[in-house]
């Protein structure tokens, strides 16, 4: 009996042991570093990325107008909340103010969060803040990224707790998350289509478009068998749509995150609203791509 | 084994019927609104195909748009939102029950689209270029409620 209790708890702590190994918060990768190394980081390439990510989207204030102003945009001070299966997040403040927001952070604690999911402190960050895309992100764009970041203004508001139930509330199990759904590489096969690599990075990356338009499995992972053939809305009612819409051609798709106008004529709601407000300051050619990226992927999708 | 089937097909039938009947839209007060929505893009679909280029410019057909498109802007809308006639109380409505906890900004925001449609009457028939300015304050105002108010598809 004695040695039988002994076996279950060397079991138990082998059990807890492995869990932790697999747990760990991961660091920046040597080849990221050495990238950052020998990368000039350029803050006006930064601004692109900013919108390219859909940063504001989630981190500025709530409730911005949709012709708020690209300064207004910038300010990002977070509260938004987001209701989820899950509980309740909250974007944080993210701004460069050094106590309320990240304005004391380095580079590398930067790229850590955004790129790998992992705060300054070591803790693990949920995956409504969109690393599982960013994971993508070329190491370049992410220095160009944090470039930018120094220009925008301090934002005092304060941080406010997210609203989540038990297991969620123990960080150290997002670790298996990852390991089950950080993504190795894109979905798309590469192609000799400079323009469609070019939206591959991103819809795949950077716009993280699949965090909503994919439909997820009971631990919140992307199906990625199921890539953006659409999706229960994350935070409410309703669907979001499959990628791209049937029968939407490419000026369609160009116009419509430009203008918020569908060939329709209907004008963008919800989240994707804010979605356009980012994607509308791209160059063109960002929006082309993103339009050949969707058109290559699934040129005549079942809805 | 006959009756079996002929109960499956009388189910079966019944299904498609309630189902059918789920899909129409009764409420003759969510038929106006979901109505006047309709006509409000028909015409910001004139004015928005000229300013994409996908129609040529012709001042006479932007203004009528224009102008068809402020007087939507201006009908009685008082009876056309019913308590009850949200996401959670009917099908096949799209409008979210916050709607009705913000009626003040609702109110606010359609009075912003009357006063975008109003200046994109008097910029419609004037060319290209002033058409082109207006779309996009046309375009928020439409947006600044179904951003908050409107349930994605």
């Amino acid at each position: 009996m004695r040695k039988l209790a002994g076996l279950c708890l060397g079991l138990g702590l082998a059990g807890l042991a492995a869990f932790w190994l697999l747990t760990r918060p991961a660091s920046l990768s040597p080849q990221t570093l050495a990238a950052f190394a020998v990368y000039s980081a350029d803050a006006q390439r930064g601004e692109a990325v900013f919108w390219a990510a859909g940063c504001a989207g989630c981190h500025a204030a709530p409730g911005l107008e949709m012709d708020a102003s690209a300064e207004d945009r910038m300010r990002l001070g977070g509260g938004t909340r987001f209701e989820t299966p899950f509980g309740t997040f909250r974007a944080p403040n993210v701004s460069m103010h050094p106590t309320q927001g990240i304005g004391a952070w380095s580079f590398q604690e930067f790229a850590r969060a955004v790129m790998l999911g992992v705060s300054p402190e070591g803790l693990h960050y949920y995956p409504a803040f969109p690393y599982a895309s960013y994971v993508l992100a070329r190491p370049g764009d992410i220095a160009d990224l944090w470039a930018f970041w120094q220009t925008l203004p301090a934002v005092d508001t304060p941080s406010e707790p997210h609203d989540l139930g038990f297991p969620f509330t123990l960080r150290r199990g997002l670790g298996l998350w990852k390991l089950l759904n950080l993504p190795s590489g894109f979905v798309l096969a590469d192609s000799d289509d400079q323009q469609v690599m070019r939206g591959r990075y991103l819809v795949e990356g950077l716009g993280h478009c699949a965090e909503c338009h994919t439909s997820r499995d009971g631990f919140g992972g992307l199906r990625r068998e199921n890539w953006l053939s659409g999706a229960a809305n994350p935070s409410g009612r309703g669907r979001i749509p499959t990628l791209p819409p049937q029968g939407w051609s490419g000026l369609d798709i160009t116009a419509y995150l430009q203008s918020g106008f569908t060939p329709e004529f209907d004008v963008v709601g919800g989240a994707m609203a804010d979605v356009v407000a980012s994607i509308s300051r791209l160059p063109s050619e960002d929006r082309n791509a993103i339009a050949a990226y969707l058109l290559a992927f699934r040129s005549s999708p079942s809805r | 084994m006959f009756r079996r089937i002929a109960l499956i097909a009388t189910v079966a039938v019944g299904s498609v019927v309630a189902v059918a009947q789920a899909q129409e839209q009764t409420d003759p007060n969510v038929v106006a609104r979901q109505s006047l929505m309709r006509l409000n893009a028909y015409n910001i679909g004139v004015l928005g195909s000229m300013a994409q280029g996908r129609m040529e410019y012709d001042a006479a057909r932007a203004s009528a748009a224009a102008t068809s498109l402020y007087h939507l802007s201006l009908v009685d809308q008082s009876r056309m939102w019913p308590p009850g006639s949200d996401t959670s109380s009917i099908e096949n409505t799209r409008a979210l029950p916050a709607l009705w906890d913000n009626m003040d900004d609702v109110m606010m925001r359609g009075m912003a689209l009357r006063t975008a449609a109003e200046d994109m009457m008097n910029a419609a028939g004037t060319d290209l270029a002033s058409l082109q300015g207006a779309i996009g304050a046309l375009g928020a105002s439409c947006g600044g409620c179904h951003r908050a108010y409107r349930q994605p598809d």
